[in-house]
């Protein structure tokens, strides 16, 4: 029988994998534009676009908005399993956020696109 | 089972432990970024629109309430993250002890209020 539908992964152990690798992906990407900004001291748009528009930062974004979509999700579950008892409630605000993650990797892949 | 065990309902005398507050802080940080992403994303599209876009951001960040809610963020992003890496230290087996967890939750908390703290005087 199916009793976890609304994780990421296959099972628990998939999810804390998952959680943890996503972790260290958005650890690294938060320390790079930590960098970035303590370096730049003036961001135009020509630095900001520039910084875009190269092709590995492109695919750095879009790996981090990955683990973003990863990890939030299954912490979100987390939270939700642990505080919101009602399956209705907690299965309707888990598609809320699903869906919302889903939506912000997608609106980056397409702004990133037209860098 | 013994009817009288002792009760105690007095809020005043009851604390959370570090491990607890680190815990409910790593959760609610959590949670605080998820629903920031809506701005995140938002202003990301907008600042990469064009050179107006991106004048627009820039002269909204100039507003109290935007700096605000960016230095929100990243203190949540600063909790988050200190905490989490807290988690993956205990993940290979540190600091799972009463003393070591406690000093690890207190020391990664006041970690965390620094660099909030510096990340203020950044943005201001």
């Amino acid at each position: 029988m199916v009793t976890a539908a609304a994780t990421f992964g296959r099972s628990g152990s998939h999810d804390f994998i998952l959680l943890r690798a996503s972790a260290i992906v958005i650890c690294l990407y938060a320390l790079f534009m930590a960098g970035f900004f303590i370096s730049t001291p003036d961001v135009t748009y020509e630095v900001w676009s520039g910084l875009f528009a190269n092709i590995w930062m492109k695919v750095a974004t879009m790996l981090v908005l990955t683990a973003v979509l990863i990890h939030g999700w299954i912490g979100i579950w987390q939270v939700l399993t642990d505080y919101v008892k009602a399956a209705g409630l907690r299965a309707f605000i888990q598609l809320v956020f699903s869906v919302g993650l889903i939506a912000v990797w997608l609106t980056g892949l397409f702004v990133l696109w037209g860098v | 089972m013994k009817k009288e065990r002792p009760v105690n309902l007095d809020l005043s005398t009851i604390k959370f432990p570090a491990a607890a507050k680190a815990s409910i802080l790593h959760r609610i940080s959590g949670v605080v970024m998820l629903v920031s992403l809506v701005f995140l994303i938002w202003a990301f599209a907008v600042s990469l629109s064009g050179p107006e876009g991106f004048a627009q951001i820039e002269n909204l960040m100039t507003s109290f309430i935007a700096k605000f809610i960016g230095w929100g963020i990243l203190t949540a992003l600063g909790f988050h993250l200190i905490i989490g890496l807290r988690h993956l230290v205990m993940d290979m087996g540190y600091w799972e002890e009463l003393d070591s967890g406690r000093t690890s939750a207190v020391i990664s908390i006041v970690l965390s209020i620094l660099l909030s703290v510096l990340v203020g005087v950044w943005l201001w």
